[in-house]
């Protein structure tokens, strides 16, 4: 018996050692969602009055409910910020809890790392004890981080341990089933598509609950965290919920995981098809290979986009007045172009998220290249520029059709929550009028790959650049040639503004320039692994 | 006489590398030329070179009587390619990677497919992750052997076969050549290429060092003899052409390797003595590649590569 655990410790000092910077970033970047939510509803919100008013605008809005979760005393700074931040905060510690499991099980396990560690001395289960205690200690840090930094805003002591423990003790239970899926499914990808399958299904599962307040709730680890009710009269038994589901769910993958053979898991891996007609040609392979990367990306803009659609017309309430919400208004204060500003902002927000979309699809033609599988297909009739179109041609259309899907669900969950559904054609124009800024983000990151292949990660920079003068540009003033040099400071801000078409024709005809340079590049440079 | 590859003092850097320093390579239509050289020394860079995938920094390089660089696709419908380090895309199955590149270059020959994946005995269905690193080099094979290509560039493409896959590659090969086709073939198993290649060349640190038949290779260098006489064996020296030579039996018995091209003269004075017996091995390839490459400078391969040429 304690055979089969030797080694763990070792085990353990080596995934501290390897993951030690993912460690660290993913805990700082779940725990600052917590303190800047409360600073911010604190800055925004100074007198009880406007929590209040805000509280009032927000009450029994069913699609903000189903977003964020159950509604337990908004008009104070701590109900506001638990309600904004729990089931964002325990999705995110079910990623990180993911990601720590599968690395150090099932990764090791499929690209043989595993193997030459598991024939030294090293007990059977010593690998998946040592994921387990290093993800607990994760959740843990997360737990006291968060629970400290709120205590240091100045939020009520109880409450701020409570929803620290809420999603730290959510993300043990995803670390747990994660742990099953690994011994379910023989591969990474397939674990980490029922592990995110699994988080998906609790979210929908509470928000279904919340806002039809029934037990659907219940089936939920996410619904059992927001139910300990932080900073609203605490509740500490579901966290015992949550702490028992964790060792249940560690038995089962434990008893799963003794049945089963090295390298194998409980589900034998699909098999692909033996032939294929493949008559789109490079087309059809950057379909295929990018399928579930673009759809992904269209689902989450959309519900993004969705995300806004829910304010609907109480814009006002929820932003409030002042400086800091320059960015989110486009200046406005008031009435009906403070709508609209804050709709333009929103699509300008989506659109600097579809550029960073666009970046990824077409870096993937610069990862087929130095992964070695662009060879053999530059070795066949295919064209070196037909080879980076397939993918740049997709980022273009995909990206294009992104911005409009993303104005397009604004509009209609604006609909849903106030009655009219004009804006559903407006502002999926308005998400149009970006499509010429992101091509030339797309632009930039071809010109990258055609004449600077290994520095072509830098495309991500464009898209740093512009969300950062986005955001803090008019804020601190920057000078008119830093917020020239953004593409997106040019398009008009519709619906605030109407539509601006010179920006629009010259920001094309860049982005045809920057591809030209980049296409001209990549057929003159060698291939470079 | 054609030739489908014609390489002159080709040289291609990378920086301050030099992969290429010069390289000679001449391979004839219908031929099966072997391509051998140890790690690093340049064979996959001549094969990107001339797939057009590296552009070379100086000398003369033609393709069936074209450029690689600037006539790369047109080329690229008349020849495949293997590569010896084969990565494949982890969602697609081996029959889609083998049906993916037949209709990159122009169509596929179902019936000449199926029959290899039934001779290599692979699994077309299963997934690239889940392949081994034999299975995937059988991948790239039958998508390379399936075609109906003029040239074959094959670099290293037994890397991780079994032995009996071996025999089965060996057969297609001699399919190949039979049909007229021409193969460059880079490989480290020597014993594959002694069975295959009708020439052979040689390279070290981006230069070409022997080129030829394995039989004027052998002329080259040296021969193994153990030979018996009746009379002690007199006036014998380790000299000139004779090398590691040991006398025993009271003088009656010498083992010796000897220049190949001066094995006529030694016999000749060994027959004063009266041969009672004598065997004479030639020198394998690997003997021959292990002078080239065992710890001799480059510069005591030189005159052998002048004499080559």
């Amino acid at each position: 018996m304690r055979d089969s655990y030797a080694g763990t410790g070792t085990l353990v000092r080596f995934a501290l050692r390897r993951s030690r910077l993912a460690l660290v970033w993913w805990i700082l970047g779940i725990t600052a969602l917590y303190p800047i939510q409360a600073l911010a509803l604190e800055a925004t919100y100074p007198t009880q009055a406007d929590l209040d008013q805000l509280a009032a605008s927000l009450s029994g809005n069913a699609a903000i409910i189903a977003i964020a979760g159950p509604e337990y005393a908004l008009n104070t700074i701590g109900g506001q910020t638990a309600w904004q931040t729990s089931a964002f905060g325990a999705i995110l510690a079910g990623l990180m809890s993911t990601f720590l499991i599968v690395r150090q099980t099932r990764a090791g396990e499929e690209n043989g790392a595993d193997e030459l560690i598991r024939a030294g001395v090293v007990g059977r289960a010593a690998t998946n004890a040592a994921a387990v205690l290093v993800t607990t200690a994760a959740n843990v840090a997360l737990i006291v981080a968060i629970a400290v930094s709120l205590i240091a805003c100045g939020l009520p002591v109880e409450g701020s341990w409570a929803l620290g423990c809420a999603c730290g003790f959510t993300g043990m239970v995803f670390m747990a089933l994660a742990l099953v899926f690994t011994q379910v499914s023989s591969t990474t990808r397939g674990a980490w598509g029922m592990s995110g399958a699994a988080i998906g299904v609790a979210y929908a599962l509470r928000a279904a609950g919340d806002v039809g307040e029934n037990a659907l709730t219940w089936l939920s680890p996410i619904g059992w965290g927001q139910q300990m009710r932080a900073y609203a009269d605490e509740r500490w038994w579901p966290a015992l919920l949550l702490l028992g589901a964790t060792a249940v769910l560690l038995a089962v993958a434990r008893a799963l995981h003794v049945r089963r053979d090295f390298g194998a898991g409980l589900v034998a891996p699909r098999r692909g098809p033996a032939t294929r007609d493949w008559r789109g040609g490079a087309y059809e392979l950057a379909w295929r290979l990018q399928r579930p990367t673009v759809i992904g990306w269209w689902v989450g803009l959309a519900f993004g986009g969705a995300a806004y659609g829910t304010i609907g017309d109480d814009v006002g309430d929820l932003v409030g007045e002042g400086n800091f919400s320059d960015p989110l208004t486009g200046g406005q204060t008031s009435g009906e172009t403070l709508v609209d500003g804050f709709y333009g902002s929103a699509m300008l927000m989506l659109a600097i998220i579809t550029a960073a979309f666009g970046v990824a699809v077409t870096l993937r033609a610069r990862a087929e290249e130095s992964s070695g599988r662009a060879e053999p297909l530059l070795a066949t009739a295919l064209r070196r520029r037909s080879f980076l179109a397939s993918h740049v041609v997709l980022a273009l259309l995909a990206t294009t059709a992104a911005i409009a899907v993303a104005g397009a669900a604004t509009g209609w969950m604006y609909g849903v929550v106030s009655g009219s559904y004009d804006r559903m054609g407006q502002l999926t124009w308005a998400g149009l009028t970006y499509a010429p800024a992101i091509w030339v983000i797309i632009g930039l990151t071809v010109v990258l790959v055609g004449l600077v292949p290994r520095r072509a990660s830098l495309g991500w920079l464009g898209v740093g650049f512009a969300a950062v003068v986005m955001f803090f540009g008019p804020l601190l003033k920057f000078p008119d040639w830093i917020m020239n040099l953004s593409p997106f400071t040019h398009p008009a801000l519709v619906p605030l503004e109407d539509v601006a078409w010179a920006p629009l024709a010259w920001l094309t005809a860049i982005a045809a320039v920057l591809l030209a340079v980049g296409f001209a590049g990549f057929g003159r440079r060698d291939l470079q692994t | 006489m054609t030739h489908a590859i014609e390489i002159a003092g080709l040289r291609k850097s990378f920086g301050t590398t030099h992969a290429l320093d010069g390289l000679d390579l001449t391979v004839t239509t219908g031929e099966v030329h072997g391509f051998l050289g140890p790690n690093g020394s340049g064979k996959s860079t001549t094969i990107r070179v001339l797939l057009g995938l590296l552009r070379k920094d100086s000398g003369t390089v033609r393709l069936l009587d074209a450029d690689p660089w600037t006539d790369a696709t047109a080329l690229h419908r008349r020849l495949a390619y293997v590569p010896g380090d084969v990565t494949l895309w982890p969602n697609l199955s081996g029959g889609e990677v083998i049906d993916l590149l037949a209709r990159l270059r122009g169509g596929v020959d179902r019936t000449r497919r199926d029959d290899l994946l039934e001779r290599f005995q692979l699994d077309p269905t299963k997934r690239g992750r889940t392949y081994s690193k034999g299975n995937r080099q059988k991948v790239a094979l039958v998508a390379g052997l399936a075609s109906d290509a003029e040239l074959l560039l094959l670099d290293e493409p037994t890397s991780g076969l079994d032995p009996l896959m071996e025999e089965v590659f060996r057969e297609t090969v001699d399919e190949v050549r039979a049909e007229g086709r021409t193969i460059l073939l880079s490989s480290h198993i020597l014993s594959e290429v002694e069975a295959l290649c009708d020439r052979v060349t040689i390279i070290r640190e981006g230069r070409t060092v022997e080129s030829g038949t394995l039989e004027e290779m052998r002329h080259l260098t040296r021969t193994s003899i153990d030979v018996s006489t009746e009379r002690p064996i007199d006036g014998l020296t380790q000299s000139a052409g004779i090398h590691d030579l040991v006398i025993d039996d009271g003088g009656t018995r010498a083992r010796f390797d000897v220049d190949t091209h001066l094995i006529g003269d030694v016999l000749a004075r060994l027959g004063d003595f009266g041969i009672t017996g004598l065997t004479s091995a030639p020198p394998t390839l690997e003997e021959m590649f292990l002078r080239h490459y065992g710890d001799e400078p480059v510069e005591a391969s030189e005159p052998a590569a002048e004499q080559a040429s």
